[in-house]
């Protein structure tokens, strides 16, 4: 706690010794893109290389971002003092206003001050946990599971027809028991009603996580805890397209906007569990497919090129997909009947092992 | 057709056929001259009288100071009065220059002057007396003490002044100069084609002349800005490639000159003996012939001959340009702008014809920022308000691109923005596309020249424009850093535990100093390492 309240004051200090100096004040920002992202083919990270852009404060360009960073600081700088967290959102709207003599806002919509954090987050070195900021609580998890959090204690098999909604952090809990073979995690969150309303945890033993859409952070931290705690194998399953396919590399891999803590997050020995292209053929789905928009195209010639999705597997499927101009969503599955899925396409798919890598 | 009974024989047609003089002439087509309508008419008075004024003063090189009354009587009537401080006119001399049409000093001469037709004054005299039946006062004193008082009406079949009375006043007043007064139809408008807006553009493109303006609404004062005049330009003899045939045969009738010869060589500027014989032997015309024997066929060949000779461009000290300076000068005192140009271009010839273009800009200060830029045409500097659309000038402006000189503009249509572009053609012979004299003729080279002067102002407007953009662009930088230093200043300081002020203070204090060098960063954070 003492170390994330001397880091941000070194931030204001070293921007100080410049304004001292006469120097124009500067920044040093970690770049967080692709061209500074490294995949590591033995740990299956995506890591940051030592790529720094700077920002400074006289430059026109910069001026408004690096005022926003600063900004941003101080108000961590505060919630360290008081000893409270804060979302995101909260953030946003604490910081937020007109600045005087002007019709010009601090911040206008929260899509800026997000990166801001994330920036922050690159440059000290910190995790947004650390600077008591929670991402949205997002994800929902079953399972033959008993926690503590906070000192309660939950049983994630006794929670009714909801589920555990995962936090944003997840750092403090404690597994108190696990009863599973592997986890199964899923993009969507109807399909997560269904294999949880059929029972499918019980039947399989295995523990159900939804990511609804892209993964936040809290759902991976525990995806990861979970698989390397327990030993358990994690198996994913998400819409055959590339934005599905995408939140499986998330999940496994890390991402680019957030590659500074795959490490934390990455869970390299994930498996992915479906759809592919290719299931559209085995398990007749013909008659449910989407047609795929010229965004999806663009999205999956994108990822032919990235490093983690060069296995000739993934590079057929992408090629398949870009061919055939086709996707497929988890609902799919409900064409060939609502319990074609739980009942068909994921037992036969473990037992098979029919995962991709 | 047989049986019918002719009614008048080819005889009896004859018979009513007679010449008729050119007072009649322009009594059935006024319109032509100007005088088509009563607010048209109003303002062509005026300015064939002022144009009279201001030639006459410069001639004498006299800093011109015209007084100019409009004074309404009853609701379509007027009482015009031009007044000029310029050498006057002796008192046999005065009936025979303003009563009789295409009598003039000017005629068969080439020099560049406002009027040239002779037909100005004494067409405002015959338009006053068609209108209103009423004679024309005129009082001349050439500063000998004498003053001639004068009521003139015009014959019309004959083309001749009809004195109606005449007096001399000795009343030992020393002055000279010329009074014009006259009662004419004409309806007054104060808007784009009207005498106020005429006389304002004849004060800007005459800077060194005093103008006083009475009119029915008040009285406006345009006073001089220059006490310098353009030199007085030079008298040449037409060029042979610049003639019109009717021109050639009236010059052939009217010449000094004995033989066809010595007819050329005096008579046209260019023309040794040498180009003479050659002219004469191409047209295969005896060169020792006289003149007034020329049959009307060899005149005609004659004219082609002098059309294909190879000759030698006019001289071209004929012209008298305003210069940059005068220009400048004229528009600084109507117009409060920022930034004043202007161009003299070399001279140039059409058909034979010397010409010069000169153009001016004025733009910004207090200038209008919505609609199109003010145009003004001037032709040896004589403003031109009717006709705009057929004119060279504006077809000229419409053709040049001036969004690549900081203006706006939609296709090829005047430019838009806070601007005056006035463009001055000065030549011994205006083509005007007609005798109203209100716009000119669209030759090729005349365009050309024209549109390299505007494309010169306009790199110079560019200049400032873009100097402007650049310093409205450090200002909005400053005002960006004015706002967020103190958010910064503040948030260090609790980063720091310190107090805001003096963070404030020094940031200031780093802006002042270096603005520029400080605010010059485009674009993207600056990226360094391996990656």
């Amino acid at each position: 706690m003492v170390e994330v309240k001397k880091r941000l004051k070194g931030l204001g200090e070293e921007v100080l010794k410049n304004i001292d100096l006469g120097k124009n004040p500067d920044i040093d920002i970690p770049v967080r893109s692709l061209s500074n992202v490294i995949y590591d083919e033995k740990t299956k990270q995506l890591t940051l290389g030592d790529k720094v852009s700077k920002r400074f404060l006289f430059n026109v360009a910069h001026a408004k971002p690096f005022m926003q960073t600063m900004l941003v600081a101080s108000l961590c700088k505060e919630l360290q003092e008081q000893g409270i967290h804060t979302s995101l959102r909260d953030l946003f709207y604490a910081l937020k206003r007109t600045l005087p003599n002007s019709d010009e806002n601090t911040f206008d919509e929260q899509r800026e001050s997000d990166p801001i954090v994330v920036d922050l987050e690159v440059t000290l070195d910190l995790l947004r946990e650390q600077l008591h900021l929670n991402a949205d609580v997002r994800g929902r998890v079953v399972g033959n599971v008993v926690i503590k959090d906070r000192g309660d204690v939950i049983d994630w098999s006794r929670l009714g027809s909801g589920g555990w909604a995962i936090p944003s952090n997840v750092e403090e809990l404690i597994f108190k028991k696990a009863n599973a073979k592997y986890i199964l995690v899923m993009e969507k969150n109807a399909a997560f009603e269904r294999l949880h309303e059929d029972k499918f945890w019980q039947k399989q033993n295995c523990i159900l996580v939804t990511t609804q859409g892209q993964a936040a952070r809290g759902p991976r931290r525990l995806i990861q805890r979970l698989s390397t705690e327990f030993k358990l194998p994690v198996y994913v399953f998400t819409d055959a397209d590339s934005y599905g396919w995408y939140i499986y590399s998330v999940i496994k891999y890390g991402s680019i906007s957030l590659a500074h803590i795959s490490e934390r997050l990455g869970c390299p020995t994930a498996k992915f569990i479906g759809l592919t292209i290719s299931d559209i053929d085995e398990f007749k789905l013909h008659d449910f497919t989407i047609k795929a928009k010229e965004v999806d195209i663009k999205r999956a010639h994108e990822m032919l090129r990235y490093d983690w999705f060069k296995h000739p597997a993934w590079q057929k499927e992408l090629k398949l997909m870009v061919e055939r101009k086709v996707k497929a969503e988890l609902e799919a599955l409900s064409g060939r009947g609502l319990k074609f899925m739980t009942e068909v396409y994921l037992p036969t798919k473990i037992k098979k092992k029919e995962f991709l890598p | 057709m047989v049986g019918e009974t002719i009614a008048k024989t080819a005889e009896e047609l004859a018979k009513d056929q007679r010449q008729i003089s050119v007072s009649e002439f322009f009594e059935k087509n006024r319109h032509l001259l100007g005088y088509d309508n009563a607010t048209r008419a109003l303002l062509t008075v005026i300015k064939e009288l002022v144009d009279n004024s201001l030639d006459a003063c410069e001639e004498s090189r006299i800093l011109p100071r015209i007084w100019i009354e409009v004074k309404a009587n009853g609701t379509d009537r007027f009482r015009v009065m031009v007044k000029d401080n310029g050498p006057g006119m002796t008192d046999k001399q005065i009936p025979l220059a303003l009563g009789k049409l295409l009598y003039g000093s000017k005629f068969f001469r080439l020099r560049q002057s406002r009027g040239t037709q002779g037909i100005g004054a004494s067409g405002a005299i015959l338009y006053s007396q068609l209108t209103t039946g009423k004679p024309t006062n005129i009082i001349s004193s050439t500063g000998n003490g004498k003053s001639s008082y004068y009521e003139v009406m015009i014959d019309v079949k004959k083309n001749e002044p009809e004195v109606v009375s005449h007096q001399f006043i000795n009343d030992g007043k020393v002055w000279h100069g010329m009074k014009v007064e006259m009662e004419i139809e004409g309806r007054f408008i104060e808007s784009k084609q009207s005498v106020p807006e005429y006389i304002k553009q004849v004060a800007i493109a005459n800077p060194y002349a005093d103008i006083i303006f009475d009119g029915p609404n008040g009285k406006l004062e345009f006073s001089r800005s220059a006490n310098e005049m353009p030199p007085l330009p030079k008298e040449i003899m037409p060029h042979p490639h610049g003639v019109e045939l009717g021109i050639l045969r009236r010059m052939l009738k009217s010449t000094k000159s004995r033989t066809i010869a010595s007819f050329l060589t005096n008579d046209f500027s260019r023309v040794g003996s040498g180009t003479a014989k050659d002219i004469c032997e191409l047209a295969g015309i005896d060169p020792k012939i006289s003149p007034q024997r020329l049959e009307i066929e060899d005149s005609e060949k004659l004219f082609k001959a002098m059309q294909k000779a190879k000759l030698v461009r006019p001289p071209t000290d004929c012209l008298s340009p305003l210069g940059e300076d005068l220009l400048i000068k004229g528009l600084k005192k109507e117009f409060n702008a920022e930034f004043y140009a202007a161009v003299t271009r070399p001279p140039e010839v059409y058909r034979g014809n010397p010409f010069q273009v000169e153009v001016a800009v004025a733009y910004g200060g207090e200038l209008p920022q919505e609609g199109t830029a003010k145009i003004m045409r001037l032709t040896n500097r004589v403003p031109l308000l009717y006709q705009e659309g057929d004119c060279a000038i504006t077809k000229s402006i419409a053709a040049t691109d001036w969004r690549r000189y900081g203006l706006t503009q939609s296709g090829r249509s005047l430019p838009v923005g806070p601007a005056v572009v006035m463009v001055h053609l000065a030549s011994v012979w205006v083509p005007y596309i007609s005798e109203s004299k209100q716009a000119i003729a669209s030759y090729p080279v005349i365009i050309k020249e024209i549109k390299l002067a505007l494309q010169e102002i306009g790199r110079r407007l560019y200049k400032h424009v873009a100097g402007k953009r650049r310093a409205e662009m450090q200002r909005k930088r400053r005002e960006i850093f004015d706002r967020y230093l103190p958010e910064v200043a503040n948030a260090v300081a609790k980063l720091t535990n310190k107090k805001p002020e003096p963070i404030l203070n020094k940031l200031m204090n780093m802006i002042k100093k270096s603005t520029k060098a400080v605010v010059d960063g485009r674009g993207k954070e600056e990226t360094k390492g391996s990656g």
